[in-house]
């Protein structure tokens, strides 16, 4: 018997959990997961809890509910890969051996890599909204706050959900109009970009929806440290932008299993072929999702077109085949704008985000880079695809794993 | 597009970035720092050649990764290089505008 082991029962290694299950033949292989957590998030629903959109309930569920059947999971901190002896090593001091080892530890925020930032007012007037606890602290925060200088910030690429904090942002805009507050409260978005997005078209969109919504821009900025006393973010370049509430996300980190293991990049990344999705390094050991350094989107939808093709790859593998050099750096993510409306972009490594129909070329029914409540209705309706297809490794019909260039306005 | 950089004509990109590495030469990077406010002294070439080093290497280029690199700090780099020191000095390095990693 041969041995699959998946490490991460996040987004990426459920449906890779769940595609493996359907493909390979179970007298030959067997499957297993490994994660510590108990619950499964839906992550892109951290973005609606501080505005009390989302309820805790809409996004937890259990890993187990999600792991199918002929899968074993494991449940419990992993200490170490040694990939020259094909092994992982858990806390506990099991060792488990793999033939094909599967990397889905996903990243996680690091506020301890700038200075300050988790200091004295970490959850007083200083959150994230990228976990858990800090999204629930936000929305409390965000229930009594009277008012004043609001900052969204951003402290260095990449991170998960680049548009998140754009949409944070147009949601504050709407959340403090809902509640009759809007002129208590002003809006800045900081970034260490030069606009509002890294592709000019997008960033054109988006600095024009900012400017609508009367949400000030600051680019440029790459942060030093927050001053907790004066209740200021500063530059390496002396800059200083006073806040009443900083909403940060941090630096993004792959899991510190990666520096443990000596197999990851300065932000403990793992070297992956972009096409493939194999490791650099390690032939028999393949990447998805947030963990990996390939210069795609850290996002969910980057995962499951991730997921199509390295499914592929891996039956690939195990019969000896050449890997499909397939992946194309798909992302499709849909933009909150705030007032029942959103934005849909698709893009890969070469093609940045353009206006057009999506995704019937010509027919829509939903706009890229345009906004429209329609394109709300599917951001909605993303949650039960999540919960019911996603994660089962389910083909979302019609959206194909490489980027369509029809129906787009290049 | 066609750009006169320091009396030669050389292809550049949309944001003025040299799209031929081979057409660069010190001329060329002392006139595009001049139109950025950027006086070059010997400790802005000795930047400039690392990241052209890097560049050469497939190193992707982050404010990170330099502020690590033993060449020079993060604080120093924006002392060289005011406002947004990655996209001037690239851009006077004649190497491409680092991309931000979507």
């Amino acid at each position: 018997m041969k041995k699959i082991l998946i490490l991460g029962a996040g987004t990426a290694g459920t449906m890779m959990a769940n595609h493996l299950q359907h493909e390979l033949d179970k007298k030959l292989w067997e499957i297993e997961i490994i994660d510590e957590k108990v619950e499964h998030h839906y992550q892109p629903g951290y973005l609606f809890l501080p505005f009390d959109i989302y309820t805790p309930e809409d996004i937890i569920k259990t890993i187990e509910e999600f792991i199918p059947k002929g899968v074993s999971l494991r449940k419990g901190k992993i200490d170490k890969i040694d990939p020259m002896a094909n092994q992982v090593k858990m806390v506990d001091g099991t060792s488990i051996a793999y033939d094909v080892l599967i990397i889905a530890t996903g990243a996680k925020i690091a506020p301890e890599e700038t200075a300050g930032m988790r200091g004295s007012e970490w959850q007083k007037s200083v959150f994230d909204f990228y976990t858990f606890e800090g999204a629930l602290a936000l929305r409390n925060k965000l229930r009594e706050w009277d008012g004043g200088n609001m900052v969204v910030h951003i402290t260095e690429m990449p991170i998960k959900c680049p548009v998140a904090p754009l949409e944070f942002a147009f949601l504050a805009d709407s959340f403090f109009k809902n509640k009759k507050m809007r002129e208590k409260v002003k809006i800045t978005f900081v970034t260490p970009l030069s606009g509002a997005f890294t592709k000019p078209k997008a960033t054109e969109a988006l600095d024009h929806l900012l400017q609508e919504k009367n949400i000030n821009i600051e680019s440029d900025f790459a942060i030093e440290s927050v001053d907790n006393e004066r209740k200021m973010i500063i530059d390496y370049g002396g800059r200083e932008i006073p806040f009443d509430l900083l909403v940060t996300v941090p630096t993004n980190k792959g899991d510190e299993l990666m520096e443990r293991s000596n197999m990851g990049d300065d932000l403990n990344y793992v070297p992956t072929n972009k096409a493939t999705l194999q490791s650099l390094n390690y032939n028999n050991v393949f990447v998805i999702g947030d963990a990996s350094n390939v210069p795609a989107s850290k996002a969910g939808s980057v995962a499951h077109f991730e997921a199509e093709i390295l499914t592929e790859n891996i039956l690939r593998f195990i019969k000896n085949e050449p890997l499909k050099e397939d992946f194309d750096g798909h992302a499709n993510c849909f933009i909150e704008t705030g007032g029942g409306k959103a934005l849909l972009i698709d893009f890969n490594y070469t093609h940045e985000p353009v206006e057009g129909t999506f995704p019937f070329p010509g027919v829509g029914p939903l706009r890229l880079l345009k906004e429209s409540r329609m394109n709300h209705m599917g951001k909605l309706a993303f949650r039960w695809i999540y919960w019911n297809m996603l994660l089962k490794g389910t083909h979302i019909p019609f959206v194909s794993a490489q980027m369509q260039e029809a129906g787009k306005q290049y | 597009m066609e750009k006169e950089i320091a009396g030669k004509k050389i292809n550049v990109n949309e944001e003025g970035y040299l799209i031929d590495f081979n057409q660069w030469d010190q001329s060329i990077g002392e006139a595009i720092a001049k139109e950025n406010n950027v006086d070059m002294t010997p400790r802005h070439w000795e930047v400039v050649k690392y990241l052209q080093g890097e560049h050469k290497n497939n190193v992707p280029l982050s404010i990170r990764k330099i502020g690590k690199s033993n060449v020079i700090d993060i604080k120093e780099f924006y002392a060289l290089f005011p406002q947004g020191p990655l996209k001037i000095s690239t851009k006077i390095a004649g190497i491409p505008k680092p991309a931000s990693c979507l």
